[in-house]
């Protein structure tokens, strides 16, 4: 068993301590806007906000997530109203098969939360998920959109 | 050398996915429309034809038979019906009929297949009819209640106006009337001068759900009761399961099923997905891997390498004049040996699909690209008829080719057949994604060119040697043993057409299919033939002591729209003028799925290994842009599979297995590789092309040409990530 607080919520879940924060998230705790790409850490597309900052919860056991704030795509809306990420998202049209934009709004809400203004360097260091509809052209330019507003 | 044999085909599902296919040629096309009774949505609301459904608060729902899977033909598609239809784009929403129901009513929703570039082109003519029908119809319900003419009647954004009266009335009044009437037997469509909606880059229909986690792709389908299951598969292609130990994870948490999945892979079935991988990871599994076990990517290599002799058989694509002859009397020769790998398609969601089997009855919902496939393969795997059973489609989390394949639909079925009542939920995990991928058909080219003493290109052979995807997947496509698709982008005609003229012209395929599964991989043969092409174009150029762009000019003349992508790339970039110091530029055109399109590159290299990609042009001309923004993003995406593909793609074959699994030996582009891609649209008019996969064709041969331009070095065979070239 484990306790999860996640999206302001706590969760009571029958989970293994080393399960991965991604499957207690999609499969106990029933959110699946969080995505599994690669179960390695290396795509990004399971990426949470843990106490704010951008993790990839896939690798993140449930043991090492209880305690934090865990905020999923679910939670980044402030009840009906939208994150500026998300509104300029669906403004300028950014996914498209959106598998991957889970992972990529909770790693610019990230991005933007620590730089609001943050140079294209400081986007290339910071954003590394993998899309392979090939967005990023479409993410820079949000990003950017967001930063000026 | 038998071990190469090809995967062994399913007579049964093919023998039903042809039938299907059929039908629609004769059917699909020419019966757009319901019959004359009234046929309701699920909510209630009567459709006006099959394609449109009118609600009494004014909303359209638009029906959209093919798939979306990031490409936005979803959008583009319900914009060329609402054209027609002349409604409220804003009360505009689509819906998916199933395949079940279209099967019931006589595929009058035509081909559900999304590939080839296809969805706008291949059904534009008869979803526009679909919308102008609907129109129609309502016209007449308003003409009829108003008792005037119809002809007195015009429609704009929903509202229906009598003109001589002023009187106005909405589509969702008059939708109930308007269901009830007989369609028109012909409708006339607009002039495309007359287009609002079609050309505007309006937002996608469905973008919103992509933000908030609320979309559900097949990973996300819950059902009540359902359970999980995680699968392996022989990982030697041919292979078959020989046993497995089923009592040392039995108590293992969360299992509750171990079975066999056909002849060839086992799956548990579990509480969770999670625990069913752990579970199935803890199994021991005996395989009989068989003779596939000794072929390597060096048996291979050296297999297709024998086919680039002339002496061995092979299948002539396209040929004028005596190019063999011409080359043995030339005044100078050049040949180069190019060479293409295997790549996996890599969605970032991996394969699943959730079934639901009763005795009585079979479901599925999943992502894929040919809901009619998936339909046939749900019919072969649960041995049930079509009416027991259906398919419910959901957003792709990427498909480029990978989801037209049924494979996974298949194992679904045959999971929950074993546990009646029980819906299962298979996913693949990503290593199983990588070892049982449909891969980018491996493939060498050889190529000699030869000049006459004043330089001209006088002749040129191109011979392919390497693996046909329709031996594999569509056998009935051969013609007389010979794979057409294999010659696009150097056919000699149709939608894929070579863009030279050389007065001696030889291309040729020596067809060698090793035991690695083949299938359409955005942009399939174009990509390779392209690489090909248009780097051995730019030896060609360079032999002749001809700037590249000139060179190839020369010989488009008889190839207008394809000189005219070029020399719009040409332009943008700034060809004939001097790149920033230190920058290399390198250009590429090729014709495939009916669209022309070309690519240039700007690139800077250090030390010889290390590339930097400043600027990307890329010019299409599809004949008509249906939407310009999601064209862009295509072109775009275009780049970053492409180029993907050339850096850090190619999986490689040990002992009869793809030795790639996971995004770490098989890595793709991030942002900071990626520059923006500046994309030129000069749309012709008059023609009908696709977008969504020719530029991948450009993408590659136009940074190593300018890689080329930058070091002198010529790079023959991808992935760079083999040659120690990173991004820099």
């Amino acid at each position: 068993m484990a306790n999860l607080t996640i999206n302001g919520k706590t969760f009571t879940l029958d989970v293994e301590p080393d399960t991965p924060l991604l499957w207690a998230i999609r499969e106990n705790a029933g959110l699946t806007g969080t995505k599994y790409g690669c179960g390695i850490a290396q795509c990004g597309a399971c990426t949470v906000h843990l106490d704010g900052v951008a993790m990839r919860s896939c690798g993140i056991s449930v043991s090492e997530a209880e305690g934090k704030q865990i905020t999923t795509i679910e939670g980044l809306a402030s009840g009906d109203t939208l994150h500026k990420v998300q509104e300029a998202w669906i403004a300028q049209d950014v996914p498209q098969c959106g598998y991957c934009q889970s992972g990529m709004i909770m790693a610019v809400a990230a991005l933007l939360n620590e730089k609001p203004k943050p140079t294209d360097a400081d986007i290339d260091e910071a954003i590394t998920n993998i899309c392979r509809c090939g967005t990023f052209q479409q993410v820079r330019e949000a990003i950017h959109t967001i930063a000026s507003a | 050398m038998n071990k190469h044999i090809s995967p062994r085909l399913n007579r049964r599902a093919f023998v039903i996915g042809t039938a299907a296919v059929g039908a629609g040629l004769a059917i699909g096309l020419d019966l757009p429309l319901g019959g004359p009774s009234v046929v309701r949505a699920a909510d209630g609301s009567p459709e006006i034809g099959a394609w449109v459904v009118v609600r009494p608060d004014d909303t359209v729902v638009i029906r959209i038979a093919r798939s979306e899977m990031g490409q936005g033909s979803l959008t583009g598609l319900a914009q060329l019906v609402a054209e027609e239809l002349e409604c409220d784009w804003t009360k505009v929403t689509t819906e998916y009929p199933t395949p079940g129901q279209s099967v019931a009513r006589k595929r009058v929703w035509g081909d559900f297949s999304t590939g080839g570039s296809r969805g706008i082109r291949s059904s534009q003519d008869y979803v526009r009819k679909g919308g102008a029908t609907a129109r129609v119809m309502l016209i007449q319900a308003a003409a009829d209640a108003w008792k005037v003419p119809a002809s007195e009647c015009r429609a704009e954004n929903s509202v229906i106006t009598h003109t001589p009266s002023g009187r106005t009335t909405t589509y969702g009044k008059v939708a109930e009337a308007a269901a009830k009437l007989t369609p028109p037997a012909d409708v006339k469509l607009k002039d495309p001068k007359d287009w609002k909606l079609i050309g505007k880059g309006v937002n996608r229909l469905d973008t919103a759900d992509k933000t908030t986690g609320a979309m559900v792709y097949g990973i996300d389908v819950k059902l009540p009761g359902m359970l999980n299951a995680a699968i392996k598969d022989c990982p030697v292609f041919g292979g078959k399961l020989k046993s497995f130990d089923e009592a040392k994870i039995a108590d293992m948490k969360g299992v509750k099923k171990v079975v066999k999945v056909g002849d060839t892979a086992v799956a548990v079935v579990a509480d969770t997905w999670w625990h069913a991988k752990t579970a199935l990871e803890a199994l021991p599994i005996v395989w009989d891997e068989g003779d596939n076990a000794k072929v390597s990517s060096e048996s291979i290599a050296k297999w297709l390498a024998e086919g680039l002799d002339n002496s061995q058989p092979a299948y002539v694509g396209n040929k004028n004049g005596d190019a063999k002859a011409a080359i043995a009397g030339a005044a100078k020769k050049v040949e180069a040996v190019y060479s293409y790998p295997y790549q996996n398609h890599a969605t970032m969601e991996p394969m699943n699909a959730t079934a639901l089997y009763t005795a009585d009855k079979c479901e599925v919902w999943c992502g894929t690209q040919n809901g009619e496939a998936a339909f046939a393969a749900v019919l072969e795997a649960s041995g049930l008829p079509a009416e027991k059973c259906d398919v419910h489609k959901v957003m792709l989390g990427g498909g480029f080719g990978r989801r037209g394949q049924t494979d996974y639909v298949r194992q679904a079925v045959m999971i929950a057949k074993q546990m009646p009542g029980t819906p299962i939920k298979l996913l693949w995990s990503r290593e199983e994604d990588m070892a049982h991928g449909r891969y980018h058909p491996i493939t060498q080219c050889k190529m000699t060119g030869a000049f006459d003493a004043n330089n001209n290109l006088i002749a040129l052979h191109y011979r392919l040697s390497g693996q046909s995807i329709l031996f594999s997947l569509r056998p009935e496509a051969l013609q007389n043993g010979m794979d057409p698709a294999a010659f696009q982008g150097v056919a000699q005609s149709g939608e894929a057409a070579f863009g030279y003229s050389v007065p001696n012209l030889l291309v040729e395929h020596a067809m060698r299919n090793p035991h690695v599964p083949p299938g359409f991989w955005r942009g399939v043969n174009v990509n390779h033939n392209a690489i090909y092409m248009e780097c051995f174009m730019d030896e060609l150029a360079h032999a002749a002591g001809q700037d590249p762009l000139e060179f190839r000019r020369k010989l488009m003349g008889n190839h207008p729209k394809h000189l005219a992508v070029l020399n719009a790339v040409a332009e943008k970039i700034g060809w004939n003028t001097p790149a920033p110091q230190g920058v290399y530029r390198g250009i590429a055109q090729v014709m495939g799925y009916g669209s022309y399109v070309a690519g240039a590159a700007e690139i800077s290299v250090t030390d010889g290994s290390k590339i930097k990609v400043h600027r990307i042009v890329a010019s299409t001309d599809p004949g008509y842009v249906v939407n310009p923004a999601q064209v862009e993003r295509q072109v775009a995406g275009s780049f970053v599979y492409g180029l993907s593909a050339l850096f850090y793609g190619g999986c490689t074959v040990k002992d009869g297995k793809i030795e790639q699994t996971n995004f770490d030996t098989y890595n793709s582009m991030r942002i900071n590789e990626m520059p923006k891609v500046e994309t030129v649209m000069v749309p012709s008019g008059g023609f009908w092309g696709g977008v969504g996969e020719p530029t991948i064709g450009v993408a590659a041969p136009a940074v190593l040409n300018a890689y080329f331009a930058a070091t002198g070095k010529r790079i023959r065979q991808v992935p760079l990530r083999d040659q120690n070239i990173t991004f820099a």
